[in-house]
């Protein structure tokens, strides 16, 4: 089944462009994470562009984040106060990260922008699952008991100015890292298209120390927000979001979601992480090994529109 | 405004010709098979036919000379960029760009032998004929100019544009179905730009040209793709306003369909 998508300018298939979708909605339902950074690169190695495919991602970001926020909404796992810091930040991290879009784009580097911080991003945090993955393993493997993370001092963090009472967290912390976290987020979200769930969630436990019930409903919000603003501005600046695959890829990541949510409840959580820590440093590896070989073609054609 | 100033020259040139030359005067007189081509999203190519005759003021003896037609379509025009990649740090990065000002969109120059062989080059030059002579103005820093023709980006962007079938010659399209009686196909790509398209169609005749004449045609491209396309150029904001709110109704919709609670 053939569909010409309008802004990515290309014939595609719809069952192909579905069944990625549902698939990475599988895989971001098992883990609880978004799955933009496995969405997006999928979809430029199916030869879309790079932009289109950022701008796209982003709607497909926003509407997997809303089903999820929602639910998390009912079970009151969300905390109000510290999703509207976060959102502080990440309302003006997606605004830069917009207009850092729109700057490399006219100086002809976005898509070697997109793809270096793909392999960086993707290397490192696959990297690091992959590593964890496997002491989680040799550690079960040698009867140790898993070590509990939220049992170490007091940071640094917890020494900054500014000051505010988390209540539903239970935490009294500086809004400065908050925003400043947020900030980060969105500027990550805008330029790479990812929702930012995978760096988000570790962050929130690790630095901020905010209860593990709270961390995935209240990322989901900060998700779904930017993931909204970064839509409409992308949409009102570079014109490259395709809502067409955009509609396909929500269909299809929210269903799958359901299911690997449910498949996730009923296998082992390490080898599943070292599982996606793999997937993960494969389509970084991907990228890097794309930078490095020579193209077909050295010259490419764009064209700007009358002057 | 050189085009316009070359085709001024040309008409000043035909005029003379047609005083100093024998008493004898050749008009054109064309039409195309579609003025208004509209296309669909699955629209994978088609073709044009232009059709048009050579009339003679005073029937001469039909040996006495044989024509030569050039056939120009020139698509809607727009700025491009041709950006080159170089290899720096390891990785292949685009480090030198030249901007391509108002250039056409599509180009095809039709003939029925070789240009080389129906005008000498100045004449050529002048009358823009084929590719290598059409003005592709360029824009290095702060000067405007059109360069040499072997000039890499200006090789590169007709190399590229030639691979998608937007630029194209063909010394042998053009077809005297009798000495005066000509037909051309004017294929039209299945990326082919919307907009308006002119023809420029210029009659030879021992390498002098003797007349010449315009005509247009129109590509407009209908359906659901395209107008989700003019929308999202055309008013961003209400595109992406609406693409959220897309995304929220199709997350709300999953959180209804999957609710286990």
């Amino acid at each position: 089944m053939q569909l010409y998508l309008p802004i990515a300018d290309l014939p595609v298939n719809v069952l192909l462009i579905l069944a990625m979708g549902a698939a990475v909605g599988f895989v971001s339902g098992m883990f609880g994470v978004g799955g933009g950074f496995l969405m997006t690169p999928l979809l430029i190695f199916v030869g879309i562009a790079p932009a289109v495919a950022v701008a796209s991602v982003t709607s497909h970001m926003a509407a997997s984040s809303f089903s999820g926020a929602l639910s998390y909404w009912r079970r009151r796992a969300i905390d109000p106060m510290l999703a509207f810091v976060l959102l502080c930040g990440g309302i003006a991290g997606t605004a830069l990260g917009v207009w850092f879009f729109v700057l490399m784009r006219s100086v002809g580097q976005l898509d070697l922008m997109i793809a270096l911080s793909y392999v960086v991003l993707l290397t490192a945090v696959g990297g690091l699952m992959v590593y964890e993955g496997l002491r989680a393993i040799l550690r079960t493997r040698r009867g140790e008991v898993a070590l509990s993370r939220r049992t170490g001092n007091r940071n640094w963090i917890h020494a900054l100015p500014l000051k505010i009472r988390f209540k539903r967290s239970k935490m009294y912390l500086s809004v400065l890292p908050v925003v400043a976290i947020g900030l980060l987020i969105g500027f990550i979200g805008a330029v790479m298209g990812v929702g930012g769930g995978f760096i988000l969630v570790p962050m929130l436990i690790y630095l901020l120390r905010v209860p593990t019930t709270m961390v995935v409903g209240t990322s989901m919000v900060l998700t779904l927000v930017t993931m909204l603003i970064a839509t409409i501005l992308h949409a009102a600046t570079s014109h490259l979001v395709d809502a067409v695959l955009a509609l396909i890829l929500m269909i299809g990541g929210v269903t799958g979601a359901q299911f690997g949510a449910r498949a996730g409840q009923r296998i082992r959580g390490e080898q599943l992480r070292l599982l996606l820590g793999l997937l993960v440093l494969a389509v970084g590896i991907r990228f890097a090994f794309e930078l490095g070989i020579k193209p077909d073609e050295l010259f490419t054609l764009r064209d700007v529109g009358p002057s | 405004m050189v085009g316009r100033a070359g085709s001024a020259l040309a008409i000043a040139v035909a005029a003379l010709l047609g005083l100093a030359g024998p008493a004898q005067a050749e008009k054109l007189i064309v039409s195309v098979s579609n003025a208004r081509v509209t296309v669909t999203p699955n629209y994978a190519g088609g073709e044009l036919v232009l059709f048009g005759s050579v009339e003679r003021d005073n029937p001469a003896p039909v040996e006495q000379m044989a024509y030569d037609m050039v056939v120009t379509v020139i698509g809607p025009r727009s700025d491009m960029v041709t950006r080159r990649k170089e290899r720096k740090f390891g990785i292949w990065i685009n480090s030198d760009s030249r901007q391509f000002l108002m250039v056409p969109s599509y180009l095809a120059v039709f003939s029925n032998r070789p240009i080389e062989a129906i005008a000498a080059p100045e004449v050529r030059r002048r009358q823009q004929l084929g590719i290598k002579h059409t003005l592709l103005t360029q824009r290095i820093g702060t000067d405007y100019a059109d360069v040499v023709a072997n000039d890499q980006f200006r090789t590169a962007f007709v190399r590229l544009r030639e691979e998608r079938k937007l630029y194209e010659e063909d010394p042998a399209a053009v077809k005297f179905l009798t000495p005066t009686l000509f037909r051309t196909g004017i294929p039209l790509p299945a990326e082919v730009p919307i907009g308006s398209y002119e023809v420029h169609i210029k009659l030879f005749g021992n390498g002098e040209m003797l007349t010449q004449t315009e005509t247009s045609f129109e590509i407009a491209k209908v359906g659901f793709e395209q107008f989700v396309a003019t929308a999202a150029k055309q008013h961003g904001i209400v595109y992406g306003l609406l693409t959220a709110l897309m995304a929220l109704a199709t997350g709300w919709m999953a959180s209804i369909v999957f609710r286990r609670d």
